[in-house]
């Protein structure tokens, strides 16, 4: 079997991944593992690989029709991307945001960060999650014709509304 | 002080041992972090890496857990001092090629280091021996805490953590644990459980052969996926796994001692023989037959050894850790002669392997020879 990376030495390194339901598998040399970080004591990524065989055209395809996009803030490009499967800056997310999620969906369990959150964005996080449960709980209220709870909600909402606007428009 | 003197000056503060050691080397988790303002490492030009590590570095000092930490920037580093960062699992081959605008910083105990520009602008890990990914997790949380109260970090509320690569988005977290795996691999099962591993969404590395061989019998399971979940969740899902694989090295040990003794015997005393009495010994074959003696060690067939002796001799006999106690240049020939060396004269308080483990009951069910 020849390694996928340079196709020319016999591989010896084998690697798979599941994603999903679906099967991805990559075969390198010793030299091509070793290049691509396989021996990274921190853990080697296949989604990683995979993007230099190919993965990356869902960002070019994102635009394929149009002129190529730049990074206003770091002048990075899509071809850029292809090469190196790495981004330019923080800004470039926003930049590249159109191919983004169809790449994402082919290497995580999802798009949408459920982790950690910086403790200074969290209390503007909470304050806006307090609001749509309210909303939703109002809407239910009318919805069921329960006037007082929805009275109730809306005069909670308000409130919320006023203090939650101090946090989030720092 | 370089890296070398560092290290044996705080050899005292090192963690040795941990629960499950027998089997889990190692647990790590490490977490990528980015500056906002800032283009990744990769594609900025030196005098903005510079300013980034400038900036970042101070703010890592300044964290407690890292008070006496070894702090340098990667151009202050000599190529040997790299090397033996590269072979104690602290840093990246990756980040050991770096110069101008990197810095690694490594805490006395050596159970945490921060590598500043490696491909992101901070790639921090909390290290520990045995199976402890709970603890590697909370220790790496609580300094994110506290550096994120000094530096901007790059996120956004729906993608999470930004990174230079989008295999790391969101938590931007790897959990691994490194596992010694001999019996697995000697019963021929090593490969069934990488392939329910990798149905879990995690990804085990094997090294040469169809991935039934490691070289040391050593395999490393991570995570792949970091956006989606939560990093308890990730975290947890690991430890499970790390336990039911342990479970069935340990099944596999015990049966292969029942079923085929003579087997494993004949590739432990095998393993003893060249090592105790080999003239010259590549670092390659060095650690499969360290990896056969470790088994041993486990088996309670070399009651006469130190229960470190063998994990020990995993690092000093990796070229760099060698190469350190000699002043001039090494080539790879003269390393073979002077590990052999090592390896013998460490080897000579160690007596021959038991037929029958020192405990007796489980052991072969003939009588044994030397004692
Ligand atoms: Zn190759
Ligand atoms: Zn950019």
């Amino acid at each position: 079997m020849l390694c996928n990376l340079c196709k020319e030495n016999e591989a010896t390194v084998h690697l798979t991944q599941i994603v999903g339901d679906k099967m991805q598998k990559v075969d390198l040399c010793e030299a091509c593992s070793k290049e691509k970080g396989v021996s990274d004591p921190t853990g080697f990524s296949l989604a990683d690989l995979l993007l230099g065989l190919g993965a990356s055209q869902e960002i070019e395809k994102a635009a394929a029709d149009g002129v190529e996009l730049k990074c206003p803030a770091c002048g990075f490009t899509q071809s850029d991307f292809k090469k190196s499967g790495r981004f330019g800056c923080p800004e470039c997310y926003q930049t590249f945001s159109d191919g983004l999620e169809a790449l994402l969906k082919t290497m995580h369990k999802g798009t949408k960060h459920a982790g950690k959150v910086p403790a200074a964005l969290r209390v503007v996080r909470e304050a806006k999650d307090k609001l749509k449960t309210l909303q939703k709980k109002l809407d239910k209220a009318i919805a069921e014709e329960d006037y007082e709870a929805a009275a109730q909600l809306r005069d909670e909402l308000k409130h919320a509304k006023e203090k939650g606007g101090q946090v989030s428009t720092s | 002080m370089n890296v070398s003197e560092f290290l044996q000056a705080n050899a005292g503060a090192a963690q040795l041992h941990g629960p499950q050691d027998r089997i889990v080397l190692s647990s790590r988790v490490r977490l990528a972090r980015n500056v906002r303002g800032f283009a990744f490492p990769g594609w900025a030009k030196k005098p903005e890496r510079v300013k980034a590590l400038e900036a970042i570095r101070p703010a890592v000092e300044k964290l407690a857990p890292l008070a006496g930490a070894f702090s340098s920037a990667m151009d202050d580093l000599t190529a040997l001092d790299k090397q033996i960062l590269v072979e104690r699992h602290l840093i990246s081959r990756e980040h050991a090629a770096k110069s101008t605008g990197s810095g690694v910083v490594l805490n006395r105990a050596q159970t945490l280091c921060v590598m500043i520009n490696e491909e992101d602008h901070l790639r921090m890990q909390s290290l520990l021996p045995g199976l402890q990914v709970r603890d590697a997790w909370q220790a790496i949380d609580k300094i994110d805490g506290d550096l994120e109260k000094q530096l901007d970090y790059a996120f956004a509320p729906d993608l999470g953590y930004l990174t230079a690569c989008p295999t790391n988005l969101g938590t931007g977290i790897r959990v691994s644990a490194m596992l010694h795996l001999p019996a697995l691999v000697l019963a021929e099962q090593v490969n069934q459980i990488i392939q329910a591993v990798n149905k879990l969404g995690l990804a085990v590395r094997g090294l040469y052969g169809e991935g039934t061989e490691a070289l040391g019998n050593v395999f490393q399971v991570s995570n792949q996926m970091t956006l989606g979940e939560t990093e308890a969740d990730i975290v947890e899902r690991i430890n499970k796994v790390l336990n039911q694989i342990i479970e069935h090295e340990d099944n596999a040990r015990a049966s292969l001692m029942e079923k085929k003794p003579k087997m494993v015997l004949n590739h432990i005393g095998r393993a003893y023989g060249i090592l105790a009495n080999a003239h010259s010994i590549s670092s390659k074959e060095a650690m499969n037959l360290l990896s056969l003696m470790k088994l041993g060690v486990d088996l309670d067939l070399f009651p006469s050894a130190e229960r470190s002796l063998v994990d020990e001799l995993f690092v000093l006999t990796q070229p760099a850790h060698l190469q350190r106690q000699f002043t001039e240049k090494l080539g790879a020939e003269e390393r073979d002669l002077l590990r052999a060396d090592m390896v013998r004269d460490r080897l000579r308080q160690v007596a021959r392997p038991v037929t029958k483990p020192a405990e007796g009951g489980k052991g072969p069910a003939e009588n044994g020879g030397a004692k």
